[in-house]
């Protein structure tokens, strides 16, 4: 594995049933920066995302061969706690989705579950994360509302707040962006460029403006495969494959 | 396409055929308005009919003496018709069967939505369906031959016809309502939350009991006021296992329910006594109704969210 | 990597343990009850008790009436319920306009689903066999179960018609046709699966129903001549038989014969709606 990569991939196949949704897979992610996933709807993109914290699991006949591994330790290995894998790999999805229940208590929800009872502890890490997801401003005089009394933008915050509680090593967004409005969109690719600092950031994303906004590596799927990945930005201006020219000069997709 | 609509061009040049068309559907129209109609005046009848008869009895009686006497002795010579026995035997007995019943119910719900593999599912939810479908003397009738003897020679009394086995059988009997009604509310959570629970690191379960559990609190509210309305109200099966006599209740003595104390007595009671029995109904009906209320108020929360 | 609390995992592993715990139970439950109901019961079904009537001079029991007043009830009481109870439904789902009147009647259809049986006799008994003079009688006994089991009647007719396309009934209506003739060729004949899941369930419903009964139809256990005179007598059904049997006369085995018979009604009727649903998906 080469210095500073976090997560890497290796010849991963996956099947739904009988359909091959990913063909030889093999990538690595560098710690502490921000990694696009971009390409045509259905070319892998989001399925592989989900492989990294193993929430394909829930898909009902799913299969999967190849090697993936995240600081050195597959996580496909029976024996692994997919609770210990998804508490540092933490995703954020599509749509906003906080639970039915308070700012406060969505927030702390993740630290609860891992065994943090202190008040005093709790209170520090639901403002922590909030400040950390740029929203605590917003939010700090009604911690004790529902979180689903918020706008969109916010719920999304929230979401990421909530998943910064957990004090995740890795952070996957699925689209996180794409159901929200202009402005929000931007809030959180402000927050995204600040919080590669401390996070390593895999994005999935349909907008390559927004890829090439925010990203410093890309990687582009098709139909299954890894067509190229490198440089964000020699991607977009070199591309060394001629799908990849054709998919960002917007001639598919 | 023209020949297809000939019927139709007979209808729109004949203004007469029309008149009669409109006539027949608005009469169509109040045919169907009435028969909805009825279930409200079926409503109205029954309830007025209730009130009606009942009042008369608590007027003679007085409503603190009926309502709070704690004797019952209908065909005394002087007779006392203090129904308190039968009121705290029904909550008592109520509130008894939903602690057995509700725990059961609401685990096998969450068991049925979340955790059982399809066919496993299908399988739980005939045997709930079965359990629905077991009629309440079928239920009285095991009660009566397994249950009371069981309860006799357990705590050695002369008699197992209890408070205790009313409980247990009417435990059995809300069962099927809890785990449907639990189930459905528990189905409906948005599969969001859960993904989102689990993305945090909680395992399955943790995540079905703090997020879908509290996003479905109001369903599984709503089975349980539904459970304590079928366990107030069911007859039969407590008249066979109960032993029917007007005791304050106590977990290992016959006790009297409010539907039993309607029940026992009315195929040979008359005046006040009949009446006093009417009058029972009443607060039974009254009980219900509340219950209803709050089973109304619970769905409706539980839709909004 | 290190480890999940041994917390978690206690909790983890109790929870789902009592989660199996509790579905196996409810299964065992079942299990037991359809068991101990078919052991004890069916050795003493036997021709002759299905055959005949009571005889107090042969010291013999017969259920031959009880399975007619039964049928009767079943018949008379889904006669009249099918078109109260679809009528209703239709008028909900199809032409109500007020939201009021809807709410209005949908509130009354879920209070009388709430109300207890033993309340539904006795109102029955006071209106049916006093009031109207009708005494305990079968056809006392049909009305208050058609009172009782509208609710059902309606609930599941107006879930039926609200899963016809709306595509059916603007097809309908754009070749023309006036709005009952829509309903009546369109929407009634696609719910037809729903609408029989509802009977089924009613059936079922009049079949276990005891309380209501035995105020209003009363638990005669003798043949009449004609169907005019069964109308018009006491009449006990199954449920009411078992009842008197094992209550007032203490005979447990025709009593778990009858559990027994009722039990097996039970799965058929269960093994038709979920037939009769089927269909529905399909």
């Amino acid at each position: 594995m080469q210095e500073g990569t976090i997560i890497s991939a290796r010849d991963l196949d996956l099947y739904y049933g009988e359909n091959q949704a990913l063909k030889k897979i093999s990538l690595e992610i560098p710690e502490r920066q921000v990694t696009a996933l971009i390409g045509p709807s259905g070319c892998g993109k989001s399925t592989f995302l989900k492989t990294l914290n193993r929430m394909n699991d829930l898909v009902p006949h799913v299969r999967i061969e190849g090697l993936v591994e995240y600081r050195g330790q597959d996580i496909y290995m029976p024996k692994l706690d997919v609770t210990w894998l998804r508490r540092h790999v933490g995703m954020v999805f599509q749509k906003a989705n906080p639970f039915p229940m308070s700012i406060y208590d969505n927030i702390a929800y993740g630290p609860r579950t891992h065994g943090i009872r202190s008040r005093k502890a709790l209170d520090e890490i639901v403002e922590r994360s909030l400040r950390g997801a740029a929203i605590w401003d917003e939010v700090k005089d009604r911690l004790k509302k529902p979180a689903l009394s918020l706008s969109g933008g916010q719920q999304q915050r929230i979401c990421i707040a909530r998943a910064l509680a957990v004090e995740p090593d890795v952070l996957l967004m699925d689209e996180a962006t794409s159901a929200l409005d202009p402005i929000s969109t931007s809030k959180i690719e402000d927050l995204i460029a600040d919080l590669k600092k401390q996070y390593t950031i895999i994005i999935v994303t349909h907008n390559m403006q927004q890829a090439v906004r925010i990203s410093d590596k890309c990687a582009f799927f098709l139909m299954g495969q890894l067509v190229e990945f490198g440089d964000t930005t020699q991607l977009f201006s070199m591309p060394q494959d001629k799908r990849t020219e054709e998919y960002i000069t917007g001639r598919f997709g | 396409m023209q020949r297809f609509l000939k019927g139709n061009e007979q209808n729109s040049t004949a203004p007469k055929i029309k008149g009669i068309r409109t006539a027949f559907e608005k009469g169509m129209n109040i045919l169907f308005f009435l028969c909805g109609a009825v279930a409200v005046l079926f409503v109205l009848f029954i309830s007025i009919y209730l009130i009606v008869s009942g009042i008369p009895a608590i007027r003679e009686i007085g409503l603190t003496d009926f309502l709070f006497g704690d004797t019952w002795k209908s065909t005394s010579k002087d007779p006392q018709f203090g129904i308190l026995p039968f009121i705290l035997t029904s909550v008592y007995g109520t509130a008894g069967a939903i602690i057995i019943g509700v725990p059961i119910g609401f685990l096998t719900a969450v068991f049925l939505a979340k955790l059982a593999s399809p066919r496993v599912a299908a399988v739980i939810r005939t045997a709930v369906e079965l359990l629905s479908g077991i009629p309440s003397v079928v239920y009285g009738l095991i009660g009566m031959t397994v249950l009371v003897p069981a309860i006799r020679t357990t705590f050695q009394l002369a008699s197992g016809a209890t408070l205790l086995a009313a409980i247990v059988v009417l435990a059995v009997m809300v069962l099927p309502y809890i785990i449907s009604v639990s189930e459905t509310a528990l189905t409906a959570v948005p599969k969001e939350y859960e993904e989102a629970s689990l993305a945090l690191g909680a395992t399955e379960i943790e995540t079905y009991f703090r997020v879908s559990v509290p996003a479905a609190s109001s369903g599984i509210a709503a089975s349980v006021v539904l459970g304590v309305g079928r366990a107030i109200g069911e007859a039969m099966a407590v008249m066979m296992v109960a032993g029917n006599v007007p005791n304050m209740p106590s977990l290992l003595e016959s006790v009297r329910f409010l539907t039993t104390a309607v029940a026992s007595e009315m195929s040979y009671a008359s005046g006040l006594q009949r009446q006093a029995l009417f009058s029972i109904a009443l607060v039974l009906f009254l009980f219900i109704m509340m219950i209803n209320a709050a089973l109304a108020i619970l769905l409706k929360k539980g839709k909004k969210s | 990597m290190e480890p999940k609390s041994k917390k978690r995992v206690i909790y983890d592993r109790t929870l789902r343990a009592l989660l199996w715990f509790c579905a196996g139970l409810t299964c065992l439950l079942l299990a037991f009850l359809i068991g101990y109901i078919f052991v004890n019961g069916i050795p003493h079904i036997t021709w002759q008790l299905l055959s005949t009537q009571p005889s107090f001079r042969d010291d013999t029991i017969g259920i031959l009436p009880n399975l007619i007043n039964t049928l009767c009830l079943i018949f008379g009481t889904l006669l009249i319920v099918l078109p109260l109870g679809a009528g209703a439904a239709v008028y909900l789902t199809e032409y109500a306009r007020n939201r009021r009147v809807v709410a209005a009647i949908e509130f009354a259809a879920e209070t009388l689903s709430g109300i207890p049986s033993i309340l539904f006799g006795l109102v029955g008994m006071l209106f049916f066999c006093e009031f109207l003079g009708w005494g305990g009688s079968i056809r006392a006994g049909i009305l208050t179960m058609a009172i009782m089991v509208l609710p059902t009647i309606i609930r599941t007719t107006q879930e039926s018609l609200k899963s016809v396309p709306q595509s059916f009934r603007e097809a309908s209506l754009g070749l023309g046709s006036g709005k009952w003739h829509m309903i009546r060729t369109a929407v009634l004949p696609s719910s037809v699966e729903g609408i029989v899941t509802g009977y089924i369930l009613a059936i079922g419903r009049i079949l276990g129903e005891s309380a209501a009964l035995l105020f209003t139809a009363g638990s005669a256990s003798i043949l009449s001549a004609n169907l005019g005179q069964t109308l018009t007598s006491s009449g006990g059904t199954l449920s009411v038989a078992l009842y008197m049997y094992v209550s007032e006369r203490g005979e447990l085995e025709v009593g778990f014969a009858i559990a027994a018979i009722l039990m097996i009604l039970a799965l058929l009727l269960n093994l038709s709606a979920k037939l009769a649903g089927k269909k529905l998906k399909r």
